[in-house]
């Protein structure tokens, strides 16, 4: 099949078409709401996630530290009086990105598959810490009497879940556009240029550690954003937001949809979630099996995600992501 | 006369078109959503469940208050509040059921007791035992167990029993944090002293320190609470495996040491341990024989009925006689109205949900676990009757 | 003390067993097989149904999880593994989580999700006196199998053919085949052994550890640990690494159980920063 070409103007209407058809669901599927929306964050954390494992290539099953620490942030903040979500949501950016910058140092060194156990031992060490203090995160049970308030002092969180999907589809496209800034900035470029060849990028001088602590901590802060959006929009925080097996689903969902690439977690979201509980509606004993074939599956088809299969059938005309 | 045969016939008219009315009503099936596991190491669960449920229904004739039933069951994969708040919303929103049932992990339960607030609509819970549960909404109504209501009366056995010192050993979650307090709390009330404490991580394969260091310090008795599951049978194969018994010390647990599903599995490891719980599959009561009996003869042998079967059971039982009492109108609060104060016969013994706090009141019964006709079951031989959840007495 | 030092090590030996063989694939064939740990539940299946339906003694048992194991490997090499050894580590990743879906689903389809009982022989419980104190004979015979294995695996790698031919593929693939090695053929191989190995220390790993379909996913991050603190690609390196997290897990809660579950992941941060490559880096295997 001969691969499609379009120029970066069709492109970017392409984009605009996937926007605003992701928009239209609000519409068009107005009983899956709560699941578009949860689709919507767990796409953000995907993104967050390619920032840090496409674009900078560290290899980490460890993310939903800085998920869980947005989520927790937002969460105890909403508990104790301050229900405000925008502020919640950059008091949760914030307090992810220091934590993901602080770790940083750690990730930096080593091979691959040193960093892989490092940020999986972080992500442990973080989830049984949120397990200790149970007194403040409400443990295994969970954090309950969040408080948020209504979105701009109007919009108040829903049964229909009409609010969370329209908070989490505004900030998840502001999210993604700051996302997409960054990767094109020059920063983003020497990012692109550490992965293809670091020992290049040394001998040009680049600083190589700098440039990679500064991508974790961005990682991080947008992932914290995510949870935070999880915490806000269901009122609720699981601790099962900062473990390991949060951290593994996310990594799937990422790969499926296709690392580097830009689209890449949100696809991967959209894909695996709804195969997920379509599957789960099929058959809720014996889902993964038919999940396992999937990714079997999508793997011997096609490398590098759905993404990368999409890449091989649509090029552009000029390089540009 | 052709006046009174025309209105004879008019009134007939009416009348059948009442009771064509009426019976298309009754005929409006009853949703009830059931929020359980499914899949994962914790299937089990959802498998109980749905066996608890089809035998009611099997009894009844697929019947609740003269309604047919439709179950719409639903997969969380284990602990997972997010899945469940969205699962609650999109079965009242889309599926449109009048009833959320099931819930087998408490994070779920308080996930989808928020969902019941907004929506007004009532939940019966299954298996959550976090005490907060059942204050977290006013649409909640719990058939099952609290942690702290099995723990409690094992202290107070343990004290009667001449036992004067235990060591407390309990997974380290938010059920274990709650067992070791409420079990401490009566322990020393009665005069008791815990002369050790230990939380074992969830994800522990090996238990050999934490037995060698209980068998170092020497205690008269201990006392553990471990999810049902592969703790348990790990942690009495150490014990066993390290004589703790010929040590001279005494084993006392909570019923998901022996939980019947896993009884079998656990084997030999178990015989003799005392456990306080609320159902044994031994139970010697006609009810409860009749129940076992049906359900064997629907599931085979292979799958014993746990509580968990027994509390879908009385789940549905609580559901049918709430709408029996509000006459068939499922709207919240007259379900809720209903729930509180109802009393009936479980096969695990005589239940009532407390009108207060509409959480449980039940026996918890002592048992040990004999070999029983060649099979493991636990044998009850002491109880407590009417215990109501301690930590709620409490304040 | 002696005590927690002997479980301790016996605990590490059977972490050993069951990473040795993931150390191996995954240093030779540079292979990130995460489905590792359903060769193992495999292997301890078979252990336990032939041992309580076929009543099958204890050794024929292990052989014969060793031999179900080494036989599902094969299969799944020859399908799916071997047309992703050029791929990229994440596609690999993906590959394998999907092998273990379909496995614990598999799994609970054919056992349910409950545990499998299981029964050691009589000849290894209990325990033994010894100098005064009372070890346990399963946790002895744990330690036994381990240094059995690695003295085979030693003797395997450093003085048979097909151990230089293993050793010449870890360090240099694509000189090894010029020089003729059949280096497809030796993966297969491997990769067979590696889950046979994987499989033979599920079936040991029954007298401590449950048998549940979802198994794999449980315990993948020990053998994880193990091995990348060790050294991927050596046996030796994860040797002494399951030794030193079994005694740092066993002597921390027996010491210090307020620590619980945080000891091992920071012991092993740890060790990774300390040593980035492993103990043992790959040199080959040795």
């Amino acid at each position: 099949m001969k691969p499609i070409t379009l120029t970066p103007g069709q492109l970017r209407a392409a984009e605009v078409l996937f926007w605003l058809a992701l928009a239209s669901t609000f519409f068009l599927a107005p009983d899956h709401r709560t699941l578009l929306s949860q689709i919507f964050i767990f796409g953000l954390f995907a993104v967050a996630l390619d920032m840090a494992l496409g674009y900078a290539g560290i290899l980490t099953v460890g993310h939903a530290a800085f998920f869980g620490a947005g989520a927790y942030t937002a969460g105890l903040l909403a508990k104790h009086g301050w229900g405000e979500p925008f502020s919640g949501l950059l008091a949760a950016l914030v307090v992810a990105g220091a934590l993901g910058y602080a770790l940083s140092y750690l990730i930096v060194r080593g091979a691959d598959l040193t960093r892989l156990m490092i940020t999986i031992g972080v992500c442990v060490l973080l989830y049984e810490l949120a397990n200790r203090l149970s007194a403040i995160t409400g443990g295994s049970d969970g954090l309950q009497g969040m408080n948020v308030s209504p979105v701009f002092g109007v919009f108040e969180f829903d049964l229909f879940g009409k609010t969370a999907f329209c908070y989490a589809f505004g900030v998840v496209l502001a999210m993604f556009l700051l996302v997409r800034l960054i990767l094109r900035s020059p920063f983003g470029l020497a990012l692109r240029g550490i992965h293809d060849n670091r020992k290049r990028m040394l001998a040009i001088g680049s600083p190589v550690e700098a440039r990679l602590r500064m991508a974790y901590g961005f990682s991080a802060a947008v992932a914290g954003v995510a949870g935070a959006l999880l915490a806000q929009t269901t009122q609720f925080v699981g601790i099962e937001s900062i473990g390991f097996n949060r951290s593994a689903e996310i990594l799937i969902i990422l790969v499926l949809g296709g690392t580097g690439r830009l689209y890449g977690g949100l696809v991967g979201a959209i894909v695996y979630m709804l195969v997920h509980d379509w599957f789960a509606d099929l058959n809720p004993e014996y889902w993964m099996f038919w999940l396992g074939i999937f990714l079997i599956a999508a793997v011997m088809l096609g490398r590098g995600g759905i993404m990368g299969a999409l890449s091989r059938r649509i090029r552009t005309k000029e390089h540009a992501r | 006369m052709t006046m009174t045969k025309r209105s004879l016939l008019a009134a007939s008219a009416m009348a059948a078109l009442a009771c064509i009315a009426g019976a298309a009503h009754a005929q409006d099936a009853l949703k009830i959503g059931l929020i359980g596991t499914y899949s994962g190491p914790y299937a089990d669960y959802g498998r109980q469940f749905d066996a608890g449920v089809a035998l009611y229904l099997k009894e009844h004739g697929g019947k609740i208050a003269g309604r047919a039933v439709e179950v719409i069951k639903k997969d969380t994969g284990g602990a997972n509040p997010d899945a469940s708040k969205r699962i609650a919303q999109e079965l009242i929103v889309r599926d449109k059921v009048q009833i959320l049932t099931g819930l087998d992990f408490s994070p779920n339960a308080y996930a989808v007791g928020a969902v019941a607030t907004q929506a007004k609509v009532p939940v019966v819970v299954m298996n959550a035992s976090s005490s907060g549960i059942t204050t977290s909404s006013p649409y909640v109504a719990r058939l099952s167990f609290t942690v702290q209501q099995v723990s409690d009366p094992m202290a107070r056995w343990m004290l009667r029993n001449g036992t004067k010192e235990a060591y407390v050993v309990v997974a380290d979650y938010a059920p274990g944090t709650d067992s070791l307090t409420a079990f401490k709390k009566a322990f020393e009330q009665g005069g008791g002293k815990v002369v050790g404490e230990l939380k074992t991580p969830m994800s522990n394969p090996d238990f050999s320190a934490y037995v060698q260091r209980i068998k170092d310090a020497k205690p008269q008795s201990v006392f553990f609470f471990f999810p049902s599951g592969v703790m348990p049978p790990a942690f009495l194969k150490v014990w066993k495996e390290r004589g703790m018994d010929e040590a001279g010390i005494k084993l006392y647990a909570t019923g998901e040491a022996t939980d019947d599903s896993y009884l079998d599995a656990t084997g030999d490891v178990a015989l003799g341990l005392v456990t306080s719980h609320h159902y044994s599959y031994g139970h010697p009561s006609a009810k409860n024989q009749k129940f076992v009996k049906d359900f064997e003869a629907q599931f085979g042998t292979t799958m014993r009925p746990s509580y968990f079967a027994v509390t879908a059971y009385d789940a549905m039982a609580a559901i049918d006689l709430a709408l029996k009492k509000t006459g068939g109108d499922a709207s919240g609060d007259k379900v809720m109205e209903a729930l509180k104060g109802l009393q009936f016969e479980s096969p695990r013994g005589p239940i009532e949900i407390d009108a207060a706090t509409r959480d449980i009141v039940q026996t918890v019964y002592i048992r040990k676990t004999e070999k029983v006709g060649g099979k493991l079951v636990n044998v009850e031989f002491d109880k407590f009757d009417r215990v109501k959840d301690p930590a709620k007495e409490a304040k | 003390m002696g005590i927690v030092l002997f479980d301790g090590v016996a605990y590490g030996m059977l972490l050993f067993l069951m990473a040795v063989g993931l150390s191996i694939t995954m240093g030779l064939m540079n292979f990130v097989n995460l489905a590792h740990g359903s060769f193992a539940v495999v292997g301890g299946y078979t252990a336990a149904v032939l041992m309580n339906q076929a009543g099958l003694g204890y050794a024929a048992a292990l052989a014969a999880a060793f031999v179900a194991a080494a036989l599902l490997g094969a299969v799944l090499e020859f399908v799916f593994y071997r047309r992703l050894y050029r791929a990229h580590p994440l596609d690999q990743v993906l590959l394998s989580i999907g092998v273990v879906f379909v496995s614990i689903a598999a799994l609970t389809y054919f056992f349910g999700p409950t545990m499998l009982a299981f029964h050691l022989p009589p000849a290894l419980q209990g325990q033994f006196l010894l100098a005064g104190l009372e070890f346990s004979r399963y946790r002895l015979f744990l330690i036994v199998c381990g240094v059995v294995v690695l003295a085979v695996l030693m003797l395997a790698m450093g003085r048979t053919r097909y151990g230089a031919m293993v050793r010449a593929a870890v360090d240099n693939q694509r000189v090894a085949g010029g020089t003729g090695i059949h280096v497809q053929r030796l993966f297969f191989l491997t990769f067979s052994l590696g889950c046979g190995l994987a499989g033979l220390g599920g079936a040991l790993s029954l007298g401590m550890l449950g048998l549940e379909p979802s198994f794999p996913l449980k315990y993948m991050v020990y053998f994880l640990i193990v091995v990348c603190v060790g050294g991927a690609g050596t046996i030796t390196g994860p040797f002494i690494a399951a030794l030193l997290v079994g005694i740092v897990d066993v002597a921390g809660k027996y010491y210090l159980p307020e620590a619980g579950a945080f000891l091992i992941y920071v012991f092993m941060i740890a060790m990774l920063l300390l040593r980035p490559n492993g103990i043992v880096p790959k040199k080959g295997i040795a």
